[in-house]
């Protein structure tokens, strides 16, 4: 029953907490009862560099790889990220995006210039974004490092997974000094979509 | 942590899972040395207080504690990546000629996309090579039933047993169910003299090689009624043979397809194989890298298709394997040119400092591996050789040997500190007593980095975080007789840039020890040093301070192009100061000083 199953591509830069993201949202499909496949790459690829998760759920997932043309969802935790991984995506997928930009080592050192309005590529592709200024958000909330729960929120918005049920995890998954900002921080990410 | 118990699933990576097996054997020592994609399995096992747990200086050492515990008589296991098999191998080809007493499994993780090694080595071809059974599990509650299972198969036929996970299992999560029992070991612990068994002089080693081909043939055996192989009848017209990661992929790309996915990969089981074959139309060997078991096949005989086909090299995916089989390929959706976004060093790296200074001295360097690799890249450029843990030391003074004077002053050897453990001191030893010129610096950060800050013997705690002796670099490389040893502070880059230059002219041996914590050590973060900030009107735009290569230094252009400014992202800057000294015009100051 491959049709099935859903596909999520999680992407950002190393250290944006990408995968403690990706961990929340598997945490929380399994408690509404759905199969489960995380991939994920640690070491090298973590310092600073580009980052991608894969979740993939439904009622059996074999595969913890996903195929071009077959990405549901791309979570870019950095603007120009979801960028990179086109060629998994299809006229369906949806891209919920952190409007945040952090310049790779070539921008910063003015080698090379960022890339111009990734928004408006992506919709040149006819994919249908979804910006959410999470950054922004969390430096209200004092707190920059929840960017990746803001986007939680705000994709919770289009997966069937239940408020409570993120929450809980939110709570199982961190320690008690991070509960407040993070669970704000997850609502707002939800507010932002429901305007 | 992540062991408990979510309405009695757990999601677990491969990694955790193999550690959570281990625990459900009763496993009592384990040993390792860190290596992606390996880490996590000896870190999950050391929240387990009745379970010894150790970072090994290296895989060799890791394997022998481990040989010793089960000898024993308790069980014990080693982890390490794939090239940390090359480093243990030793003592592993000669552990199958004296077998155990209490059972003893090696769990070796391959890499075969290369996301975080130096080559795609297929550990698979250890198995038949050192004559010791391989378990290849699919996903994550597979690893955890495939580790104990390695256990009892260990104490059964008296053997080591090597378990094999790639990137995509060891890092992939999926649903585990736990076992309520943990596994009774069939030994008790005791010292026991066994020297026929033990001791491999030649008289018994020749006794042990027959007695391992009896164990092999028995073993042969057992692999045709192995429990973890698995047949899928599907479709008469294509039968698939496959096993570990690849399965996966070929249960989503071919659903119609008949299977057989092997469990036990060594010994294989031949008339399993052979009824399976005689059943389907064609035959195909679905494998990544080498032609494991494709070689192993078309050797008894039965007419199969696989590497003509199949990629040899990287990792499979469903689309790649669906399409060599069946050539249909699922629509491509246009890519995007986008600036590549290789990883950096860290704001605040003491890596980055030393690196500068070296740069500048226009030497060869003789590089190695661990999170400094990265000064390879633009814009430090300062690494001229990377080929395995240790080798550094070892091709510098070759480079020196191999030209003589030609070379004095012209080359420097870089590797950090678990490396140097790991597999440079001998290189020092080995300099000194055959007469070495060179200049050596070892990157003391105080912590194995590159993997996710494991401690090591500088670091002065044990893999449980208990404190421990903390190993004087210093005193050691005196201990062997190096005469100059020099300390440094790499954030000050003058001094280093100073001192590297005179160790270079000397004619003499030295080791230079540059010695910061990393940072992002929790005593540096917490440390909260005031970050910088670039003065805008004093900032001429020189570049200057870019060419470290920060990430906190971001370059501003202005309107044309051309020109613009540096500035400082307060929020990525760790305050390490190192910009400030490369700005002649005094444009870099403490955020608080204004
Ligand atoms: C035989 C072998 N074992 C393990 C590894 C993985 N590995 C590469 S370098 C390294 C240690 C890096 O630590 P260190 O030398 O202290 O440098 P740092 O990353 O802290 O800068 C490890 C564990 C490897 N490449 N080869």
């Amino acid at each position: 029953m491959p049709d099935e199953i859903k596909n999520i591509l999680f992407c950002g830069v190393g250290g944006q907490g990408i995968l403690l993201c990706s961990e929340v949202v598997a945490y929380a499909l399994m408690q509404e009862g759905y199969d489960i496949k995380k991939s994920e790459v640690h070491g090298m690829a973590q310092r600073g560099g580009a980052v991608e998760a894969y979740l993939r759920y439904g009622s059996r997932v074999y595969s913890p790889l996903v195929e071009p043309g077959s990405v549901d969802f791309v979570v870019g935790l950095e603007l120009m990220e979801p960028l990179r991984y086109t060629s998994l995506y299809s006229e369906k997928t949806k891209v919920i995006l952190n409007t945040q930009k952090v310049p790779t080592i070539g921008i910063s050192t003015g080698i090379e210039t960022y890339p111009e309005n990734p928004v408006g590529t992506l919709r040149g592709l006819g994919l249908e974004v979804y910006p959410v200024d999470a950054f922004e958000i969390c430096t209200e909330l004092g707190e920059p490092r929840a960017v990746n729960m803001v986007m939680v929120g705000a994709l919770s918005w289009f997966l069937p997974v239940k408020v409570r049920t993120v929450e809980e995890v939110i709570r199982w998954r961190l320690p008690e000094k991070l509960h407040r900002v993070n669970l704000r921080a997850f609502r707002e990410g939800r507010r932002a979509l429901r305007k | 942590m992540r062991f408990r118990d979510l309405n009695r699933k757990l999601l677990l990576s491969g990694n955790e899972a193999i550690a959570l097996g281990a625990y459900e054997a009763s496993v009592r020592v384990a040993t390792a040395y860190p290596g992606t994609p390996s880490t996590e399995i000896l870190e999950a096992l050391t929240q387990y207080e009745d379970i010894y747990t150790e970072w090994s200086v290296n895989e060799k050492v890791a394997l022998e504690v481990s040989l010793g515990a089960s000898i024993g008589g308790v069980r014990a296991m080693s982890s390490m990546k794939h090239v940390g098999l090359n480093v243990a191998a030793d003592p592993l080809f000669t552990a199958a000629y004296t077998g155990i007493r209490g059972g003893l499994v090696i769990v070796t993780a391959d890499d075969p996309e290369m996301h975080s090694s130096q080559n795609a080595q297929d550990n698979r071809n250890y198995a038949p090579f050192a004559r010791v059974p391989m378990l290849e599990p699919s996903d994550p509650q597979e690893a955890k039933e495939f580790t104990k299972l390695a256990f009892s198969i260990s104490e059964t036929f008296d053997i080591p047993v090597l378990v094999r996970t790639t990137t995509r299992l060891s890092h992939v999560s999926g649903i585990v169910i736990p076992s309520s029992r943990r596994q009774r070991p069939r030994v008790r612990p005791s010292i026991e003299r066994m020297p026929q068994k033990f001791v491999m002089l030649p008289v018994h080693a020749r006794q042990r090689r027959q007695a391992l081909e009896d164990r092999l043939s028995r073993l042969r055996e057992f692999s045709e009624t192995f429990k973890g192989h698995r047949i899928h009848r599907g479709s008469r017209e294509i039968g698939i043979i496959t096993s570990g990661v690849s399965y996966n992929y070929v249960m989503e790309a071919l659903p119609e397809a008949s299977v057989l996915k092997l469990g036990l990969i060594y010994p294989l089981p031949e008339t399993l194989i052979r009824r399976f074959a005689s059943r389907v139309r064609r035959l195909y060997v679905v494998e990544e890298l080498d032609p494991y078991l494709e070689t192993q096949i078309k050797a008894m005989g039965i007419d199969c298709t696989g590497k003509e086909i199949i990629p040899s090299q990287g990792e499979l995916n469903p689309a790649k394997v669906r399409s060599a089989i069946t050539g249909k390929n699922r629509k491509v959706f246009p890519s995007v040119e986008v600036p590549k976004r290789p990883p950096v060093l860290c704001p605040g790296c003491p890596h980055r400092g030393i690196f500068y200074a070296i740069s500048r001295l226009g030497v060869f360097v003789s590089g190695d591996i661990g999170c400094y690799t990265l000064a390879a890249l633009p814009p430090l450029r300062a690494m001229d050789t990377c080929v395995c843990m240790g080798a550094s030391i070892g091709m510098g003074f070759g480079i020196e040997k191999g030209l003589g004077r030609k070379a004095h002053g012209k080359v420097v050897s870089v590797i950090g500190e678990s490396t140097f453990i790991h597999s440079g001191i001998t290189h020092i030893v080995n300099m000194v007593y055959n007469g070495s010129t060179s200049t050596v610096v070892i990157l003391d950060n105080r912590v194995t980095a590159m993997t996710g800050h494991q401690p090591n013997p500088v670091t002065g705690l044990t893999a449980k975080g208990e404190p421990t002796v903390e190993l004087d670099l210093e005193a050691l490389l005196r201990g062997i007789g190096v005469e100059h040893v020099h300390v440094i502070n790499p954030h000050d880059i003058e001094d280093a840039y100073r001192v590297l230059k005179r160790e270079l002219k000397r004619k003499a041996l030295s080791v230079v020890i540059s010695k910061a914590p990393c940072a992002l050590l929790p005593e540096v973060r917490k440390a909260k040093r005031p970050a910088y900030e670039v003065i805008s009107e004093e900032c001429r735009g020189c570049r200057a301070c870019l060419k470290i290569g920060c990430p906190a230094i971001w370059w501003v252009p202005e309107d044309n192009k051309k020109k613009g400014k540096a500035r400082i992202q307060a929020y990525l800057c760790n305050g390490c100061g190192e910009c400030e000294a490369l700005c002649r015009f005094g444009a870099i100051v403490v955020s608080d000083a204004r």
